[in-house]
């Protein structure tokens, strides 16, 4: 019995971090179709402003928190100004392309300003601890991070359903021009979304500085190739199919470790990708894809 | 009200409209009468600044041509585009709260919205509902609506009748007299030529990207020979 509960919160856990990170890409992609690669580097600055305000100002968890939140919110929007919005409305690819250069200038800056090695940034750590309810032993990280992520998904809801910048939001997922002509400003929708991805990325930043006490260059790109794999379950684009292909991938992960035996442990990767090739096949564009418009022009 | 002089229109690398001037005074109703691909909505499309486009627009006065799409709806032009394009995820009430997004009162936004529930009652009836359930009719009086809460000092109406039964047609009509009367000034674009010569002032026949003919919409009768004449189809 602790063992299933242990293992449920394993995989909400993982899920909610993934989750977070393809909530974080989809709500870009849904908006101006691009695949937002660098996303992983906005989540490693946010661990570099914990050791740039712990040397230079205070360690206080509380105010680093603050510090990774609005860190993550401005390196995103800043990119968004930088990178993105010169090659706005260019092709798919485009975007792409620059996505990933930009991924990678990021990562080799952080290696020369920083340090190709892990930096020690421990101050989160305390959120880590183990709690025993009788006979049920659970870290409280994960508890922690699981109901973060619903939190932060239902304050994400209302905000798409009751603000005017939310329901434009919403709008220009499907005719961002139309948007436009009622007024409303192209670059305060889509700084305002990539304000969004950012604020989601701290977040996940947050729990992993907690999990792994160190911030290294790469850090960012692999949570991100997972959140891409949950995008495409959930469907590209669609916001509950982001969040669904995150809690999918991480209940997936647990399963594949709780059932292969100890031996075939380096198949847990294959296993689940094996699942993800028969989702895909089941359905191409993902689980909840946005459906496709099939009718003329009335 | 409304000018554009030597108006070209590209979509891409391609002259779609060849320099028209058109004029559009306070209260009227113009309509732009042509076959398919005479360039009626790319004339509309440069008005508004969603596809690239060359010569002057005035509105009022001032010279709108460089401004970007956003701007241009703030100074007073508005439209309900060929397609509806209502927003098909957002309910028929949000759908208004964009049209009026640029109103800072949202109390008096609200008061407006339930006007003009009363005033299409089927709009009302489906409130909370998506607009992608509604039917091709009822999609247009909500493009229509959307549009004027954006209190426009001009609307562009492109092909409101298209795609829908005549009935529904003769009703769509009936609400462009009736902001007409309301003192609404309208570019409407149409293909349905005697339907929208009735409702009109002044009429311009667009054809091949240019200017054909134009004059008092009583000059053109009641248009059964025009859209013959446009089309070669004789009926």
């Amino acid at each position: 019995m602790d063992y299933a509960i242990q293992q449920t919160l394993n995989a909400l856990s993982f899920g909610a971090e993934y989750a977070l990170i393809a909530l974080g890409l989809a709500i870009v992609f849904s908006i101006m179709g691009l695949v937002n690669f660098a996303h992983g580097e906005v989540v490693a600055f946010g661990g570099y402003s914990m050791v740039i305000v712990s040397t230079l100002l205070t360690n206080s968890p509380w105010i680093l928190m603050a510090g990774v939140l609005i860190a993550c919110v401005v390196a995103s929007v800043a990119l968004e100004r930088v990178a993105f919005r010169t090659v706005r409305g260019a092709d798919l690819t485009t975007g792409l392309l620059t996505a990933f250069g930009v991924s990678i200038i990021l990562q080799n800056l952080f290696l020369l300003l920083g340090s190709p090695r892990p930096m020690a940034a421990t101050q989160f750590i305390f959120l880590d601890k183990t709690l025993t309810f009788g006979s049920v032993r659970v870290s409280s990280l994960q508890i922690y991070e699981t109901l973060a992520t619903f939190v932060a998904i239902g304050i994400l809801m209302t905000f798409l359903r009751k603000t005017t910048l939310g329901m434009a939001m919403r709008a220009a997922s499907l005719d961002f021009e139309m948007v436009r002509l009622c007024g409303i400003r192209a670059n305060r929708v889509i700084a305002g979304a990539f304000a969004i991805s950012g604020l989601l990325a701290g977040l996940a930043c947050i729990f992993i500085m907690a999990r792994r006490g160190s911030v290294q260059p790469h850090m960012g790109f692999d949570p991100v190739l997972v959140a891409f794999v949950a995008c495409v379950i959930g469907g590209f684009g669609s916001l509950p199919g982001a969040v669904l292909g995150g809690f999918l991938l991480g209940i997936a992960e647990v399963v594949v470790l709780v059932l292969l035996p100890q031996s075939a442990g380096g198949m847990a990767q294959a296993a689940v990708f094996t699942m993800v090739a028969l989702v895909l096949i089941w359905r191409p564009d993902g689980i909840l894809s946005p459906a496709r418009e099939k009718g003329d022009k009335i | 009200m409304l000018q554009t002089s030597s108006l070209k229109a590209f979509h891409g690398p391609i002259e779609a409209v060849h320099g028209i001037d058109i004029s559009v005074a306070e209260g009227q109703c113009v309509t732009l009468l042509g076959p398919n691909g005479a360039g009626k909505t790319s004339t509309l499309s440069a008005i508004t600044g969603t596809v690239r486009a060359t010569g002057t627009i005035r509105l009022g006065g001032e010279d709108i041509s460089r401004l970007p799409v956003e701007d241009r709806c703030r100074r007073g032009i508005a439209i309900s585009p060929e397609g509806r394009r209502v927003f098909a995820n957002l309910s028929v009430r949000d759908n208004l709260i964009m049209g009026g997004a640029l109103q800072p009162d949202k109390a008096q936004l609200n008061r407006e919205i339930e006007d003009w529930f009363t005033h299409f009652p089927v709009l009302g009836e489906r409130h909370a509902q998506p607009a992608g359930t509604l039917s091709g009719g009822e999609q247009q009086m909500l493009a229509i609506a959307r549009a004027l809460l954006s209190k426009p000092r001009i609307l562009l109406l492109d092909e409101p009748s298209l795609g829908l039964a005549p009935m529904i047609v003769a009703k769509i009509f009936e609400i462009v007299r009736d902001l007409k009367a309301r003192g609404t000034t309208i570019l409407l674009v149409e293909q349905n030529a005697s339907a929208a010569i009735r409702v009109s002032d002044y009429v311009y026949v667009l054809n091949n990207g240019l200017i054909s003919s134009h004059g008092a919409a009583a000059n053109f009768g009641d248009g059964s020979d025009l859209m013959g004449e446009l089309t070669g189809v004789h009926v």
